[in-house]
């Protein structure tokens, strides 16, 4: 039994505002966005919570987004909305742990602003950790960290006008401008959309012969050579 | 009496102090066998390019003495690894900076055709932005396979037109 195992109900005094988040492994708060930094302060401070493990973010998609099926009926997309609006696309991911008690715990926040730029406030007060993992959710989701120091792409190149972890971007990405201009005029090339011919390479998991579980297309019957064969519809 | 000829090297005494031979096999020969490369590790293919480096494998048996650390000393770029979009411009500037007569190796299945990584963030194939000598197959290819490429690398030096291209480039 974890030496806190009784955290959710402590903080929930504490904080109302916070929900039990359904978890499949530890501890997880949902917990409004004006709310963050004081539980996340108390956590740390109080409950030994002093290692930030990782920050990470959800894309609901079409999911929560309103972009409604268009099916269903006027008063059914109404209340889609209505539930969009309490429920945002995005959604950011704390993992702390404890150095002390060795246990984790889940802190989900729902992000606030509009679908297209949001924002949470930044938690890198209180753990420098978030320092790059702010930044990396940033360039992968787009999500603004209000009050972080330098708040600048950390894997794709500055000017990268895309969120490449957002449920509208393709794997195989988009045809944009080389990132150089210098590097560009000498080459004249651009950044391209990779060759997806057979679907995306993945490693077939269950199997255990590994040279049949190296990552490969999944689909073989047609390359960059040969066409992809047409479904019969 | 007919004597076999036991003269091994050159004699001064016979031929004089004059050698002749043709250009090209003299600069060829000079460039083939001293082609210090300019080590772009990039991802685990750089690992497998420090074993070619250390002592079992040994590089310098063929020449390629030292890895060079600055583009200006250097002959031979190994890109050993993926080459994302970010890193490539680096790639490229680096390659820029070395001075002619320059070569490159692609090292593994992703710097030669982005390898398994199809995705929006790496290039596929540093051949998009540099002029690629030889390929090299694996992922990451055994030392045996980049010590292979380097001597394909110099029977192609040796076949180079060298003193047409000094001429030229003047």
């Amino acid at each position: 039994m974890p030496a806190n195992a009784d955290i959710l109900p402590t903080l929930q005094a504490q904080f109302p505002q916070a929900s039990v988040r359904p978890s499949a492994d530890h501890p997880a708060l949902d917990v409004p966005a004006s709310d963050l930094l004081a539980l996340m302060r108390t956590l740390r401070d109080t409950h030994g919570y002093d290692l930030l493990t990782d920050v990470t973010a959800v894309d609901w998609g079409a999911q929560r987004a309103g972009r409604g099926t268009g099916a269903s009926g006027s008063v059914a997309l109404s209340a889609a909305n209505a539930e969009s609006a309490a429920q945002p696309r995005f959604t950011a991911v704390y993992h702390l742990y404890s150095t002390t008690a060795h246990d984790y715990l889940r802190v989900a926040v729902a992000c606030t602003g509009d679908d297209d730029a949001p924002s949470v406030p930044s938690v890198t007060s209180l753990w420098a950790a978030a320092d790059w993992h702010e930044r990396e959710t940033y360039d992968m989701f787009g999500i603004r960290f209000e009050g972080h120091p330098d708040l600048r792409r950390i894997l794709m190149w500055e000017g990268y006008p895309y969120y490449p972890l957002r449920k509208e971007f393709p794997l195989a990405g988009i045809e944009t401008e080389w990132p150089d201009a210098d590097v560009a005029a000498e080459t004249r090339i651009s950044v391209k959309p990779a060759p997806m011919a057979g679907g995306p390479f993945v490693a077939s998991s269950g199997t255990m012969n590994l040279s049949e579980a190296e990552p490969r297309a999944k689909d073989e019957s047609w390359n960059e050579v040969s066409e992809k064969p047409q479904s019969p519809a | 009496m007919v004597t076999p000829n036991s003269e091994l090297a050159y004699n001064s005494k016979i031929e004089g102090e004059v050698v002749v031979t043709r250009a090209d096999a003299v600069i060829n020969w000079i460039r083939s066998n001293s082609v210090w490369p300019m080590p772009m590790g990039l991802a685990c293919c750089g690992i497998e390019l420090m074993g070619v480096g250390g002592s079992r494998f040994d590089i310098a048996r063929f020449g390629s003495e030292v890895m060079r650390f600055s583009p200006r000393q250097s002959d031979c770029m190994i890109v050993a690894g993926t080459v994302t979009y970010k890193m490539a411009s680096v790639v490229r500037r680096i390659y820029d900076q070395m001075a002619s007569p320059k070569w490159v190796i692609a090292m593994g299945a992703c710097a030669s055709s982005g390898g398994m990584y199809r995705s929006y963030a790496t290039l596929q194939g540093v051949d998009r932005i540099l002029p690629v000598d030889v390929y090299v197959s694996g992922c990451p290819p055994r030392p045996e396979a980049l010590l292979d490429a380097l001597m394909t690398l110099q029977n192609k030096i040796r076949k180079e037109p060298a003193t047409r291209n000094l001429l030229r480039a003047q």
